[in-house]
């Protein structure tokens, strides 16, 4: 059953990222890389992370991912034009592709760890907890100053997003709350005297 | 074959690191496609992290796979922010006309 569910997300993932650098439209590239981060989670879960592949859900699909459609709707972009050079890229592509898979490949393959290195277990897992419960026990214990580090990198983007993409456009006209509480019935109104028939 | 080792992980990573690789090359012009090639490579290496931990029995391989989540999402929060300042100053956001250091 395990092995059927791995095959299925295995098999959409990839098809999906395949999708993702192949399509015309970058929409449905948006849209297909949601779904393949969808199948990754499905593949997180099989391997036991269960809270990851909750974050990866919430994080990726739930944040990342409509960012991306976000800005590919929000910019006006010839696409196509950007499509232009892809048949002449396709065979450094492709070539460049099949080096790096029989690299990986034979890695992946050809490896075996040494049956100590089970035991030199950093933290172990602990089969009567949960994961959320254990990846929390030395989230906030051993690993706290790297959480502290990752917080800082989080707010360092929050803050670099804001000040890159907020501008202020100099012809808006703003309702100015402090000048218009400071005006007083003295340095606004102005009384003159009218003489007859002459005006001012 | 049905039953599901470190092995097979290793190869469906692979695969997905591969494809990201590739798409970087094959969409050269279109840097959203590139950022969305960068997140593939990051899931293939996160999946590589889940499955030494599910392996080894050792939890560290969730915590980093937790930390290279963040500073993925940093990474697409800030390449997406540059991109629009980019868009709004240049009207185009093809790669090949970003080639002036002088803003």
């Amino acid at each position: 059953m395990q092995a059927v569910f791995f095959y299925l997300f295995a098999t959409i993932m990839i098809a999906s990222a395949g999708v993702v650098i192949f399509a015309r439209n970058p929409v449905h590239s948006v849209l297909f890389l949601i779904l393949a981060f969808c199948n990754g989670a499905g593949l997180f879960l099989l391997a036991g992370a269960e809270f990851l592949a909750m974050i990866l859900i919430v994080v990726y699909v739930g944040a990342v991912a409509v960012l991306f459609l976000f800005v590919v709707m929000m910019l006006d972009v010839d696409f196509a034009e950007l499509k232009q050079g892809f048949a002449k890229y396709l065979p450094v592509g492709v070539g460049v592709g099949v080096v790096v898979l029989a690299e990986l490949g034979f890695v992946a393959l050809g490896w075996s760890s040494a049956p100590s290195a089970a035991d030199a277990a950093a933290n172990p897992i602990i089969p009567q907890m949960s994961n959320t419960a254990a990846l929390g026990q030395i989230l906030y214990t051993k690993y706290v100053i790297f959480f502290q580090a990752s917080a800082l990198v989080l707010l360092t983007a929050m803050i670099g997003a804001i000040v890159l993409t907020l501008h202020h456009k100099p012809n808006i006209k703003r309702q100015k709350i402090d000048e218009q509480n400071a005006r007083t019935r003295e340095n606004v109104i102005e009384i003159k005297k009218v003489p007859f028939r002459t005006g001012v | 074959m049905l039953t599901i080792g470190l092995t097979h992980y290793l190869v469906v990573a692979a695969v997905l690191f591969t494809l990201g690789v590739a798409g970087i090359i094959l969409n050269r012009k279109n840097i959203i496609v590139i950022l969305m090639s960068v997140e593939l490579i990051l899931l293939a290496v996160k999946l590589n992290f889940v499955a030494f931990s599910q392996s080894l029995a050792d939890l560290t391989g969730q915590v980093f796979a937790l930390f290279v989540l963040t500073v993925a999402a940093a990474e697409a929060a800030i390449g997406l922010a540059i991109l629009v300042t980019f868009y709004r100053n240049r009207g185009t956001i093809a790669v090949e006309d970003i080639n002036s250091l002088k803003g």
